[in-house]
């Protein structure tokens, strides 16, 4: 087979004179045609940059400082401009990670669609706009005649996807770039997408490089897998090669990531710790949640698993006294919750504590860490002096960070995983009882989340916390959890021990959220659609 | 002060010229030749060893006069800019964090006095209460507070949103705290580099007002009166008057060139 595309010791550098970071040091890649390679690594390995510069393109600052990128024989690192626009778009596309983000909001889909073909002149309007909407076809959206007559906010996230897919492949190209497509979705869309994915790229025998962090969605989409690190590959191997015998010590680490599990516990004490009677909630005119019952049992992990929209957030928000429910009672340890937390005394608002998702906007920029930490201190507990300091290093040591390195800096110097451990320190500093966890890993790269997993299980062994832990992702809830909720817009589908809902789902919901949840397994991806199918 | 070696040459010029000007203010009477108001000469006598810059339509220093003028003109700014500033930024802070009614409220009281033009609001307030520096600043102060409302409630916005400030207040935290230790810490970069702007504009807004006869009263120096009082040397070919005007202009410049420096850093561009 001829080489579509082939890097030799690609150097990338960033930044100003004398300051400069190097992104890439020497990437060798190749890529035959028809061919998908899947790229894999955490954030600021360096792959989307290294997917954009198998476009010839770099990011502004970002300069090619050696090594030479041939596609089809064209050094792409040394092409004019005029070059380089008439192959993008042409002979290389792009598909990009958040597509509601990509598309022109002023603009139908079906326009956006025929620019590529009408600027390189592939093909005259109208026969654009046919082989757009058979392509809308193949990539299995609804309504394909009609849909790209619409404006990229009356379709969903994965039709949007799809479409920028279908975009992608107008003129034919010879090589796709995805970069994370499916990272923003659902679970049960992304199922979709990826299908409809595979299904183009093998129809017309595209060559491909499929960016991503997450492994299980590689290993159904890539024929070949490079994993990088720190802009270096470490190992790149076939992809059931790569599953069955990872070489590397790092790539087995990726792999063994979903490895963690939460040790074995015996029945809760009686009495729930908090519970929810009939919660209705809503924003402005917009029912969130209908209906919802449920109770948190003391001292275990209830993860509260819905897609987005399904109302898990909101569910938190009411318990935090945020969002006052427009019916229905919270109950804390026998007696009813004022729905508004400026109404709670400080010994309630002190047992309820919330992590959030985001560390960035979750923590003051403006404050070190020892002022992030000794505010809440000194509130709830009233320590002062040599107590303060002692408390708070104690913390420190609780969250595995030196209390001597880190106290007196500015949150911006932290790392994200280091920035979500000072959140779960504040949310200890005011000794609680019950820990609300929003969403606390999915912002995180693999090692890290399991890191904060780790942390957060170890933690509940010895302060004995419980835990809500809202969340999309099924492997971390698997990870962690002794009861799961099922939640489905504003409703809860389904309730019941973790073992028993992973082993025997009941109701249709369940069953499909489980089974849209990429396995390590080549095979899984076409096995899940023919069921879904049938 | 790395900082301070990292500055474009236009930053540290207007720095100096800065500087210059409030060390001549608080070191008046230290530096001028004569009295503030003291009659020295004939009137319109022309530059000479005696009289630097000649004298005025009573027969005062210029010189002297400019000196002090720096103090009357600029400590009065300064002082009107900061309660505007002061009052502004709290309320439009209040605004963003409170939301709703307080909001409400706020927000269309300043859009009525950003409805009528300054000047004009300036000149009928200053009718009612009648023309003192006390009366003048509280005025001014007034008129300038929409703005800062305006820019701090915009800029608070944007930090309110953020889980933080859920986390603070569901800790029980008071409004005193969260709009002084939260908010505050974020939008101190944007208020500064307005500081500066708002500093000319009330700055100039005084020389209007003296020049018009509504602001600084004589005997006091000031560099908007010193312009009307001895406009008419202009038609002598003397250009004395614009002496005054050019120090007006060259402070104006100044502070714009350390404004646009901070902005720039706080922006966090590069080149």
């Amino acid at each position: 087979m001829s080489k579509l595309l082939d890097i030799r010791g690609l150097r990338l550098e960033a930044g100003p004179m004398g300051g400069r970071t190097t992104i890439l040091h020497g990437l060798d890649l190749t890529l035959n045609r028809g061919e998908v390679l899947g790229l894999v690594g955490e954030s600021g390995a360096g792959k989307s940059s290294a997917g954009l510069a198998a476009m010839g393109y770099t990011r502004d600052g970002v300069g090619i400082t050696g090594g030479e990128i041939l596609f089809d024989g064209i050094d792409l690192a040394r092409a004019s401009a005029a070059t380089l626009q008439d192959l993008h778009g042409r002979r290389i596309a792009y598909v990009a990670q958040s597509a509601a983000a990509s598309f022109n909001p002023a603009h139908r889909l079906i326009d956006q669609f025929c620019e590529a073909p009408l600027l390189h002149g592939t093909a005259a309007r109208a026969a654009a706009e046919a082989d757009a909407i058979a392509l809308y076809r193949q990539m299995q959206l609804p309504n394909p005649d009609q849909i790209g007559f619409r404006y990229p906010h009356q379709v969903s996230g994965g039709q949007l996807q799809r479409a920028m897919t279908a975009m992608a492949m107008a003129c034919r190209p010879d090589l796709i770039i995805f970069d994370e497509p499916t990272t923003a979705l659902d679970v049960t869309t992304q199922i979709e997408v990826l299908g409809a994915i595979r299904d183009v790229v093998e129809r017309y025998n595209t060559a491909a490089i499929y960016i991503t962090h997450d492994l299980a969605v590689v290993s159904q989409m890539a024929d070949r897998i490079t994993v990088m690190k720190h802009g270096r590959e470490v190992e790149t191997a076939k992809t059931r090669q790569m599953l069955a015998a990872p070489q590397e010590d790092y790539t087995k680490s990726l792999w063994a990531v979903r490895g963690l599990k939460r040790p074995e516990r015996s029945a809760p004490e009686a009495g729930p710790l908090l519970s929810m009677r009939g919660i209705e909630a809503s924003y402005a005119s917009a029912k969130v949640l209908q209906g919802v019952s449920l109770e948190l049992p003391r001292g275990q992990t209830t993860a509260v698993v819905g897609e987005s929209g399904s109302g898990k957030s909101t569910l938190a928000k009411v318990i935090a006294g945020v969002l006052p429910p427009s019916n229905g009672v919270v109950v804390w340890q026998g007696s009813p919750l004022p729905g508004r937390y400026q109404k709670r005394d400080r010994a309630t608002l002190r047992h309820i504590q919330m992590v959030y998702q985001m560390a960035d906007t979750a923590l003051n920029p403006r404050h070190t860490v020892r002022g992030t930490l000794e505010r809440p201190v000194r509130h709830f507990t009233g320590l002062r002096g040599a107590a303060l300091g002692a408390r708070v290093n104690e913390l420190m040591e609780l969250i595995e960070l030196d209390p001597a390195v880190f106290l007196d800096r500015l949150i911006p110097e932290l790392s994200g995983g280091q920035k979500q451990r000072i959140g779960i320190a504040r949310a200890l500093a005011a000794e609680p009882e019950f820990i609300i966890c929003d969403e606390v890993t999915s912002a995180l790269d693999q090692l890290v989340a399991e890191g904060i997993l780790r942390l957060l299980l170890r933690l509940q062994a010895e302060l004995g916390l419980t835990y809500m832990f809202i969340t999309h992702d099924l492997a971390t809830v698997e990870a962690i959890a002794d009861r799961v909720v099922i939640m489905q817009q504003g409703r809860i589908v389904e309730t019941g021990d973790q073992s028993r809902i992973f082993s025997d789902p009941q109701s249709d919901y369940t069953k499909r959220l489980l089974a849209s949840v990429p396995q390590m397994d080549a095979g899984w991806l076409n096995g899940v659609r023919q069921r879904l199918a049938s | 002060m790395k900082t301070l070696k990292s500055a474009p040459t236009t930053a540290l010029l207007g720095m100096l010229i800065l500087a210059a000007v409030l060390l001549t203010g608080v070191f008046a009477p230290l530096l001028a030749p004569y009295g503030e108001t003291e009659i020295v000469g004939v009137e319109y006598e022309p530059w000479s060893a005696a009289f630097p810059l000649g004298t005025d339509n009573l027969g005062r220093d210029m010189l002297s006069r400019m000196i002090y003028g720096a103090r009357n003109t600029v400590g009065l700014a300064l002082l009107t800019t900061g309660i505007a500033f002061t009052a502004g930024a709290a309320l439009g802070m209040l605004a963003a964090l409170k939301g709703g009614w307080t909001d409400q409220a706020l927000s269309r009281v300043i859009d009525v006095l950003m409805a009528v033009p300054p000047l004009i609001l300036a000149l009928m307030l200053l009718a009612i209460v009648g023309p003192s520096i006390p009366n003048m600043v509280g005025v001014i102060a007034v008129i300038y507070i929409a703005p800062v409302y305006r820019l701090s409630r915009a800029a608070a916005m944007n930090v309110v949103s953020q889980d933080f400030i859920q986390a603070a207040q569901l800790r029980g935290e008071g409004t005193l705290w969260l709009l002084r230790r939260e908010v505050l810490p974020n939008i101190s970069s944007t208020l500064i580099a307005e500081f500066g702007l708002r500093f000319c504009f009330v700055f100039l807004f005084i020389a209007a007002l003296s020049f018009l006869g509504i602001g600084i009263q004589p005997p006091t120096a000031d560099w908007g009166s010193m312009v009307k009082e001895n406009a008419t040397l202009i038609t002598f070919g003397d250009i004395t008057p614009l002496i005054p005007a050019a120090a007006i202009a060259l402070l104006t410049i100044a502070i714009n060139f350390i404004v646009d420096w901070m902005l720039h850093r706080a922006s966090g561009l590069k080149s």
